[in-house]
């Protein structure tokens, strides 16, 4: 019979339409407007005892004031702006910035005056990453030997000027430390999680555990 | 009124149109409202991939693949590492092999329903199909996401194996949608397949016969819509793809409902393949350890898989450095669009987008 198929489309529209499990789940991002009576489920409670116990949120639910948090889940691997990078880590091998295939990433080292046994490394004066053209493929960071940079797990680091893209040290420094497990599995191994708003210590951050003076003494001793 | 002749007017069918899913110009000339002659223009989108791929290593053009089919990375990816594979003779760890497969079967899936979420769409179902189509195609990207952080762009193979192992929560998530995807495509099924508007639109419009997509080296879901059992997964199987037990759907008459319906049994394939992924995978490495910067020896290597959109192939040519003397891609969506003449003279207007439509093409790979 001719309509037969379209009132079969118009019924699976319906289902999807009312249907809880089928409904589609809207996300409206960053937060979302939320009435009275979310606002008590979202409390356990019902709106009553809710109005009683916060009722200066109350009265903002009921002119639509009040709005709630609304984000999608993100994974721990989500490979992120803000990179997460360990100054005590790196050595300046400059390993990230010949793997980045767009070669925005600048470093400029000097020999540090110490002495080797004393913790000999290079100093950095410059880490830039220009992030206005970085596309977030994660090779450089695939490519450090000593886990000192990760991708981060943020987002939301739009600027006004394609200068302000640029991170250097300074900003990579004070940037929290919320590592992305992305490429490793030594973070993940720890459970993680970048959107649990912890932080990543530098030393619990690299695939080896950093030998202790006296190892190092007797490894050299060895030598 | 059929001797009545009017004035052939030339239209240009973009760059910028919603329909052309893309910057892509078609030049058409109009006889009233029948198409007389189509004249595809392309090159809007020109990066020039190939010639990038020459200044850098061979880790690096990675990142280059996954911005030529955005819709298929996982493809892409695949396509390049095999090339780069044969011609550096590097193996790769069986469980990464499972791991491409599914992902590359996941990937065609999130294609397909692309495909055929946007064919609905220039049928004037705006949305609707659409929605239902992106909704599972969103928790595919959510599993990419979980494997390799990115839901796109993935940048998840390497030569000799894939970057990094699955995590914990990928498998019960993979398991989930594989028992539920089944149902959700009957549901898009009985919701386009037996729509009356549908199939007076689709059936019998814009015929491509095996005879001309032989012609023209269409390959592809476009192919085995005209009836042509082709399916370099069969034929000339790379991976893990001789152990695995699937079939290949193929149209009757190669018009454009055809080439929608080979789409949907396909994706009732790739789960099948999927499932049977998920049974036999075993443990072990995921990858080989490979330099960073491979010098493979001089020489030339092609390899090609069957993407989404038909035979997918990277042609390297090495000299000994760390970077390809020359990278050539063999871009299906690029050779099928070459058919569209044949298929679009003597149609009217409004079946033009549909015809257009139903070759399901991704102007980042027409163009490169």
């Amino acid at each position: 019979m001719y309509g037969l198929g379209l009132a079969k489309g118009l019924t699976i529209t319906m289902k999807n339409m009312l249907m809880p499990g089928r409904m589609f789940t809207l996300h409206q991002y960053p937060d979302r407007k939320i009435g009275l009576l979310g606002l008590a489920k979202l409390e356990g409670t019902n709106p009553i005892t809710y109005s009683i116990k916060r009722p200066l949120m109350t009265l903002k639910a009921m002119v639509g004031l009040a709005s709630v948090e609304d984000r999608m889940p993100q994974h721990s691997r989500f490979r992120g702006e803000e990179f997460s990078w360990y100054e005590d880590r790196c050595t300046g091998c400059a390993s990230c910035a010949k793997y980045c295939p767009l070669g925005i990433i600048r470093i400029v080292t000097h020999p540090s005056e110490k002495a080797v046994d004393e913790g000999d490394k290079y100093v950095l004066d410059v880490f830039d990453i220009d992030m206005g053209r970085c596309m977030f493929c994660g090779l450089c960071v695939e490519a450090c030997p000593y886990d000192a940079l990760h991708m981060g797990s943020g987002f939301e680091e739009g600027k006004y000027s394609r200068r302000d893209l640029v991170i250097d040290k300074q900003r990579l420094n004070d940037a929290p430390k919320r590592p992305s497990t992305w490429f490793r599995p030594q973070i993940e191994g720890q459970g993680f999680d970048p959107q649990s708003g912890d932080e990543v210590d530098w030393t619990k951050a690299g695939r080896h555990v950093k030998p202790s003076r006296e190892d190092q003494q007797k490894k050299w001793a060895k030598r | 009124m059929s001797e009545m002749k009017s004035e052939p007017v030339i239209l240009n069918l973009g760059p910028q149109h919603p329909s052309t899913h893309g910057v892509f110009r078609l030049r058409v000339t109009f006889d009233g409202e029948t198409v007389v002659d189509a004249e595809p223009v392309m090159g809007y989108l020109h990066r020039g991939s190939e010639k990038l791929a020459e200044g850098r290593s061979y880790v690096q053009i990675v990142t280059l693949t996954d911005r030529m089919d955005y819709t298929a990375s996982m493809s892409n990816n695949l396509a390049y590492v095999s090339s780069v594979e044969k011609l550096a003779g590097i193996d790769v760890p069986e469980r990464a092999q499972y791991i491409r497969v599914i992902c590359a079967e996941l990937q065609r899936i999130a294609s397909h329903l692309m495909a055929t979420g946007f064919l609905l769409n220039d049928l004037g179902a705006l949305a609707t199909p659409l929605m239902y189509c992106f909704r599972e195609r969103e928790r595919i990207l959510d599993m990419f996401e979980m494997l390799c952080g990115a839901r796109i762009t993935l940048t998840y193979m390497r030569p000799g194996g894939v970057l990094q192992d699955a995590p914990a929560e990928f498998w019960p998530a993979l398991n989930t949608f594989v028992n539920d995807f089944p149902g959700y495509l009957d549901e898009i099924e009985s919701l386009i397949s037996g729509n009356e508007i549908v199939l007076t639109r689709t059936r019998d419009v814009g015929i491509l016969t095996d005879a001309q997509a032989i012609n023209a080296s269409i390959t592809g879901p476009m192919l085995r819509a005209a009836g042509v059992q082709w399916d370099l997964r069969k034929a000339n199987p790379y991976e893990i793809y001789d152990r695995l037990d699937f079939d290949i759907p193929i149209g009757a008459l190669g018009d454009t409902f055809d080439r929608y319906m080979v789409r949907v049994l396909e994706m009732r394939e790739s789960i099948k393949i999927v499932e049977q992924c998920i049974r036999d995978i075993p443990q072990g490495p995921i990858r080989t350890g490979t330099p960073y910067f491979i010098r493979p020896p001089a020489g030339d290597a092609y390899a090609s898989v069957e993407s989404p959109k038909g035979e997918l192939g990277f042609y390297l040519v090495s000299d000994g450095g760390i970077s390809p003397y020359r990278c050539h891609v063999r871009a299906p969506s690029f050779i099928n669009i070459t058919a569209l003449r044949d298929m679009l003279v003597g149609w009217k207007m409004s079946d033009l987008i549909i015809i257009f439509g139903s070759i399901d093409i991704v102007l980042g790979e027409v163009d490169r």
